[in-house]
């Protein structure tokens, strides 16, 4: 791993494996968090997440709460190598600390019907 | 010789009208066998089209023409003055719809179109449009097996399967599959695999690329034959993964932007001073000598 990746210092466990970032979490959304984060939830539906862009502070921990509506939908950054499934019906927590500031890209990475290429959005680390 | 120019004849004809012909020349890989003494399979000259991403039932402002594309297509196949020995299909052969009822219909028309081809020897893939929201349950009624190979000519064919899963995965079983299939093979076998996503991490944020390609790519990485052709990105695009070639096709469609040059990948509009305009069609002439290929780019007429 390189130190990029070690900074961004991150982790998801929401029942799809570990992924890179910050913060421990499970299936159920019953995270127990280290530390007091600020939560920004999230609606996803096709085709859009609400909201679809997102700013945050750099090292800021934050904690994505996404409900998806209708669909498992994905969540992706491919910049920060971080995805998880959303399957409707409970609550799918990811943490993040960015610690670079940058324009982040997101989208749903799992087919979800005419208008899925449209479903994305973006975190802005300032 | 003369065989191979006046098949190079027939692909300008092609060009001229739609889809991307592959020419597998045998010529020049029999006599590099012979000299470096190796023992590989004998072959015959040949050439396939692939077509690609028509997007039957779609409708809307990026091609105002799309009930006549697909069909222009196949007519101008058809109109090749030597007809090619199969035709493949790399997915996105319908739009995508929510309606099972409705999905089965493109489909069906779909077929009705391409039943008019000449030649009768025609592969199908699916991509996501068609097959990830029922995990391939309707393509496999209309178009089989989802994922399959085939020889011919002393070229072996791998068709798979990336976009039943909506998670764009190929999956472990369909893994094991390919590494079964690949075990039969010589490692300087000619091997052409089909797909319809990128294998390789195109633009993810796009979502152009298949979850789990890499595993793919390693499997076929020992043999030292291999080319891809795929679509999926509706434009010509050309990488090579070490001596790996991956070919997109345009589409039958709408073009889509540059890989990573805006922000969304949007279709690009429709020129109505250039009808067809980025629906371009693509001559490969594939040289067995050191993977190399020649390509050529001509435009779709107006009419």
């Amino acid at each position: 791993m390189d130190s990029s990746r070690r900074n961004l210092c991150l982790s998801v466990a929401a029942g799809f494996g570990t992924l890179m970032f910050g913060g421990i979490l499970d299936a159920q959304g019953a995270a127990k968090q280290k530390t007091k984060e600020r939560v920004i939830k999230i609606q996803a539906k096709r085709f859009v997440y609400t909201p679809n862009e997102i700013t945050i502070k750099k090292g800021e921990a934050v904690v994505l709460e996404f409900t998806s509506l209708d669909f498992v939908h994905g969540f992706n950054i491919p910049d920060l190598k971080i995805r998880a499934d959303l399957p409707p019906g409970q609550i799918t927590r990811v943490s993040i600390k960015p610690e670079k500031a940058g324009v982040y890209d997101f989208l749903c990475d799992n087919f979800c019907g005419s208008g899925h290429e449209e479903m994305s959005g973006r975190i802005i680390v300032k | 010789m003369t065989d191979h120019i006046l098949n190079r004849r027939n692909f300008l004809r092609l060009t001229a009208v739609g889809g991307g012909a592959v020419f597998m020349s045998g010529l020049y890989g029999h006599a590099l066998a012979a000299t470096a003494g190796q023992a590989a399979a004998p072959y015959d000259d040949f050439y396939f089209v692939q077509l690609s991403d028509s997007h039957w039932g779609f409708s809307g402002p990026p091609n105002p023409d799309a009930a006549n594309t697909l069909k222009k297509a196949v007519a101008a196949v058809n109109a090749l003055p030597t007809q090619p020995d199969f035709i493949i299909f790399t997915g996105d052969l319908t739009h995508t719809t929510d309606d099972p009822k409705e999905r089965r219909k493109r489909m069906t028309e779909f077929r009705d179109i391409a039943g008019g081809l000449k030649v009768k020897t025609v592969h199908f893939i699916p991509g996501e449009h068609d097959a990830a929201l029922d995990n391939g349950a309707a393509f496999k009624e209309n178009f089989g097996a989802t994922h399959y190979a085939f020889d011919h000519k002393g070229v072996h064919f791998i068709a798979l399967d990336n976009v039943s899963d909506p998670g764009a995965r190929i999956g472990d079983e369909q893994l094991e599959w390919l590494k079964n299939d690949l075990e039969k093979q010589k490692k300087d076998a000619r091997i052409v695999v089909f797909t319809h996503r990128p294998l390789f991490d195109l633009v993810p944020k796009w979502d152009w690329a298949t979850r789990d390609g890499d595993k793919a790519i390693a499997l076929l990485m020992p043999y030292s034959n291999v080319t891809v052709f795929y679509g999926h990105i509706h434009q010509e695009h050309h990488h090579q993964t070490e001596h790996i070639a991956h070919h997109a096709a345009k589409s039958l469609i709408f073009p889509l932007p540059a890989p990573g040059s805006q922000e969304k990948r949007t279709p690009l509009p429709w020129d109505p001073a250039a009808p067809n305009k980025g629906l371009g069609f693509r001559e490969v002439e594939a040289e067995i000598k050191a993977d190399k290929y020649d390509i050529t780019e001509l435009p779709v007429p107006k009419e």
